[in-house]
């Protein structure tokens, strides 16, 4: 397994060749680590102009530092340096032969020729054996119009060609591989760049690409027929410079120039992952991550990537209302509206409301503000937190920040698989354990974080253990730099939840540092953090205890509450976008919006306000979630006193400041409850829900109706069965 | 220590090691399932105690041929035998398997016999040599006979360019070969009789045929026409 503390420490050193190893890791922590005394800057010469560069900076950085741009496969910004490709070659002066720019540490004096005679004519050189075995298939691959090699080939290839084997018996071919029902792969155009290989063994953690074969003979593949199964293999997409690792549910379906893109945030996970919607003709085809250093890099998670498709099945296209058969029928706007004004009317206040976990902020408020109007205080999350610990917002939000747990040295995680639950923070957590020797604990099941971890037991007693500081891995947490202990919002539910909470808020005030917060809470979904900014209460059992004759539902799938739970006579209304365990015991569905087709805030786990752009139109009837509560409370004759996003954009600036100031991260206190914690942690074995690949790939309303996501769950049992079958035939 | 490092230094010369187990279609199979051997795992032993832990990737090229050794080829179970041995992914040593040529990925012959062809030995008569091992073998390259005694290759400079034209016979070098020596050596391999290695002209391994021209006498010890220096031990005296 990948880590890379021993160059790192070697590049402390300061010979070039160990200093270039560790910076092809990450530049930024390369200029964190050398000693405290900045390394005096050289000056070298990029197309004669002077820029001044700390020692060490290789070719290709130095030339981006004045905005040249010097062609590159092989090379990214986020991998280790490969050097193969050798599309960056570059004439550096008094130097016999061109140099590989992403590899050349750069020496005092260069003069570097970005754009002479010898240089293009290295590239042209270069283009020209790429081409020699690639396919010119452009036309039917997926690709075409966003691929690097085709930009390249027209920027700085040869204008013509001397490939004159028109029979095309040299060519090379190489068959392609299944590497499971995400990404697609036509390996004949694959230019051995490596950027997959490199992906998945530095950043996703699994090992299972490689290079096979060498000279003609190479192939990138799997070294047993294996399926590529990471919760990020959509990346690899992205990273391909050609169309030979595509997007398979996307393939053949759009080209790029025909659809329109629309910047956005995910909200299938609590990260808030920055992504980019593109749409055609009212159809979300596909979805992209957009780059954003604080959140998700430029990465993405494969739920976030491909349950896109989820978003066009199982929609409730239509107001309906549950007839006296027990037939929910579809009505028009009004009839539905009516019904449930006078459901809510005979209610006389007895009202709750539970907000789900795809609900948006806007809607979240609109219908507290609905519900307060009515003369009911219930409103609630459907997901558990601690009671009475919502006050305090350090309570539950991801205080070390999504970034900061980059630079983390000891993490423990209690209950928690970031792996499936934050794919993203994982990611931030393996960098860390690769480049900043990062010591994890857990506790909880057994689970496989694609790093090294040590496994403290499942038993919750540990907590209290590892907080009195009598463990052994409180030693280290104590005397890390900066440790962090991240909770499973899942386990807050418990009903020792309160306590294992008050013991690790309690223990984080000693592991304090300033400008570090130890204290985090992972959460699992994207409306969690925002419904309790805004004074939601935490868990649909609360709502469920008040007993309440009109129930609101919004967005609330996660099948909490149950219609034995709630009186006989209870008038459930359900507002969302799919037709799952919520319709299903509706007695009014009012059609709402998902996230690609409203303008809404998300709060993610640590506390970051992001808005959702609207990139397709509801189906059908459907409507935006808040303008659904809106028409309703003129229709109840409680007017709520905003028309526009606008206005009730201001509403919510009242409630709560924080949350418009969009992309800002408001840091909040220590963590802690407001009242005394008499419970003490009982025992019992702590259980996380996404322990496997498995459960990773359904878990909300959008991503339980993608037929990708279902695909990706039956390959994942179709390998497990190969392996097993392997095994009990002992070959 | 230096006890148990012995056998690996001598690797190349261990009875056992000299050439790859015998293997038939039949065998397959059953080698499929890969594991050290008593003694390998001793080898395999003396050899990590020369790496520290975190660099026991080192290890990789030599355990891969310790395998090798064993099972006459490398199947993927010995590779991820090999990369378990040493915890690296199974993939990282399967590429390293795969790039070197002297890795086998399929059941081969007994005896591979490799043919140079590289400049020296062309110029020398190595590509008749190849035609006349692919005529009596009735091979083509990197094809293995039916019955798995031989597998031919056609190769690239072994270092032996003085003995042109050169083949090798799994760690054996037959040099300075013509028609007739080539076909008694593959007569012999035929019948398991290994032929002792050398050269085939007579002469004594790289030396003149007709004898020595130079170097006839024992070479000069060390010191030789060099300038004596005074001890220093001894005091200088005025």
């Amino acid at each position: 397994m990948i880590r890379a503390p021993l160059v790192k420490a070697l590049g402390a050193l300061g010979s070039p060749t160990h200093q270039m190893a560790s910076r092809a890791v990450r530049t930024s922590a390369m200029v964190a680590q050398t000693p405290a005394k900045a390394p005096e800057k050289i000056e070298v010469f990029v197309d004669d102009i002077p820029v001044q560069v700390v020692p060490g900076t290789t070719v290709l950085q130095a030339a981006a530092q004045i905005g040249v741009e010097i062609p590159r496969f092989c090379y990214h910004e986020r991998l280790a340096v490969a050097g193969n490709c050798r599309m960056c070659l570059v004439e550096v002066e008094k130097s016999p032969k061109p140099v590989a720019a992403c590899a050349m540490p750069v020496m005092k004096g260069w003069r570097i020729k970005t754009n002479s005679d010898l240089t293009r004519k290295a590239r042209e050189g270069v283009m020209e054996f790429l081409l020699m075995n690639h396919p010119l298939d452009c036309p039917i691959c997926d690709q075409g119009g966003e691929c690097d090699l085709q930009d390249q080939a027209m920027a700085f290839g040869s204008d013509r060609s001397r490939f004159t084997d028109i029979n095309y018996t040299g060519k090379r071919a190489v068959e392609d591989k299944d590497i499971g029902p995400l990404v697609k792969t036509i390996m004949t155009r694959c230019i051995h760049c490596t950027r997959c290989v490199r992906f998945a063994s530095e950043i996703a953690g699994v090992d299972d690409l490689g290079t096979t074969g060498r000279g003609n003979d190479m192939q990138i593949g799997t070294y047993v027929e294996k399926l590529f199964l990471t919760e990020l293999s959509g990346n690899v997409i992205d990273l391909c410079p050609v169309g030979a690792l595509t997007n398979k549910p996307y393939s053949f379906v759009a080209r790029p120039w025909e659809i329109r893109k629309v910047s956005s945030i995910d909200v299938l996970d609590a990260v808030g992952s920055n992504i980019v919607v593109s749409t055609r003709t009212n159809e979300v085809l596909r979805i992209l991550p957009r780059e954003n250093e604080d959140v998700n890099e430029e990465w993405l998670a494969d739920k976030s990537r491909f349950a896109c498709d989820g978003l066009k099945r199982q929609r409730l296209v239509a107001p309906m209302v549950r007839m006296p058969n027990g037939e929910l029928q579809a009505v028009e706007w009004e009839g539905a509206l009516i019904a449930v004004a006078k459901a809510v009317k005979a209610a006389g206040g007895q009202i709750a409301g539970i907000s789900g976990q795809l609900a948006d902020l806007e809607a979240q408020v609109a219908l507290k503000d609905l519900l307060n109007r009515l003369g009911s205080e219930v409103v609630a999350t459907e997901q558990g937190f601690i009671a009475g610990g919502t006050d305090n917002r350090a309570n539950y939000l991801l205080n070390s920040t999504i970034a900061g747990l980059e630079e983390a040295d000891a993490v423990l995680l209690v209950g928690t698989n970031p792996r499936y639950e934050a794919p993203l923070v994982n990611t931030r957590l393996r960098k860390a354990y690769v480049h900043n020797e990062l010591q994890i604990a857990s506790i909880g099941p057994k689970i496989d974080l694609s790093y090294d971890h040590e496994n403290l037991g499942a038993d919750a007693a540990l907590v209290k253990d590892v907080c009195s500081g009598a463990h052994a891995f409180s030693k280290v947490l104590e005397g890390a730099k900066k440790p962090a202990i991240i909770i499973g919002a899942d386990l807050l539910e418990r009903a020792d939840g309160a306590a294992i909470h008050a013991t690790v808020a309690e223990y984080c005030k000693k592991l304090k540092k300033p400008n570090w917060n130890p204290f985090n809470v992972l959460q699992t979904n994207a409306a969690q953090v925002g419904a309790l900014d805004v004074g939601y209460k935490a868990g649909a059992q609360t709502a469920v205890k008040a007993q309440p004759k009109v129930l609101f539902l919004l967005n609330a799938d996660a099948g909490k509450v149950t219609r034995e739970q709630l009186p006989k006579d209870c008038f459930v209304v359900y507002i969302g976008s799919h037709g799952d365990n919520g319709a299903s015991i509706a007695d009014a569905v009012l059609p709402g919006a998902a996230y690609t087709e409203k303008q809404g805030i998300y709060v993610n786990t640590e506390g970051r306000p992001q808005q959702t752009l609207p990139g397709v139109s509801p189906p059908g009837m459907a409507r935006e979630d808040w303008k659904i509560l809106r028409a309703l409370s003129e229709v109840v004759g409680k007017p709520l006193p905003y028309d526009n996003l606008d206005e009730l954009r201001n509403r919510l600036e009242d409630v709560a400041p924080h949350l418009t100031r969009l992309g800002h991260l408001e840091p909040a206190g220590d963590a802690g409850a407001a009242g005394a914690i008499s419970k003490s942690i009982g025992g019992g074995a702590i259980d996380i829900k996404l322990k496997e690949l498995r459960d990773y790939f359904m878990t909300d309303a959008i991503s339980r109706a993608s037929p990708t996501m279902a695909k990706c769950i039956s390959a994942v049992n179709k390998q497990q069965r190969e392996n097993e079958a392997k095994q009990s035939v002992a070959i | 220590m230096l006890r148990l490092l012995q056998p690996v230094r001598s690797i190349h010369l261990a009875p056992i090691l000299r050439l790859g187990a015998p293997l038939n279609a039949t065998e397959i199979r059953k080698t499929l399932k890969f594991e050290f051997s008593k003694d390998n795992q001793r080898r395999v032993k003396a050899l990590l105690a020369w790496y520290p832990q975190a660099e026991w990737k080192g290890a990789l090229l030599p355990l891969l041929d310790i395998a090798q050794r064993q099972q006459g080829w490398l199947s993927i179970s010995a590779v991820q035998a090999v990369a378990e041995t040493i915890k690296i992914d199974p993939m990282e040593a399967f590429e390293a398997a795969q790039f070197y040529t002297m890795f086998f990925m399929k059941p081969r012959g007994k005896y591979v016999v490799s043919v140079c062809t590289s400049t020296p030995c062309k110029l020398r008569g190595g590509d008749e040599i190849f035609e006349a091992c692919k005529k009596t073998l009735n091979l083509e390259h990197g094809q293995t006979t039916p019955d798995m005694q031989f597998t031919l290759k056609e190769d690239y400079c072994m270092g032996a360019c003085v003995n042109a034209p050169v083949l090798a016979v799994n760690d054996d070098m037959y040099e300075d070969l013509d028609e007739k020596s080539l076909s008694k050596i593959l007569a012999d391999l035929r019948n398991d009789k290994l032929p002792p290695a050398g050269p085939r002209n007579g002469r004594f391994a790289s030396e003149p045929k007709g004898g020595l021209t130079t170097l006839k006498i024992p070479p000069p010890p060390p010191g030789f026409m060099m300038q004596k220096l005074p001890d220093p031990k001894k005091k200088k005296c005025q």
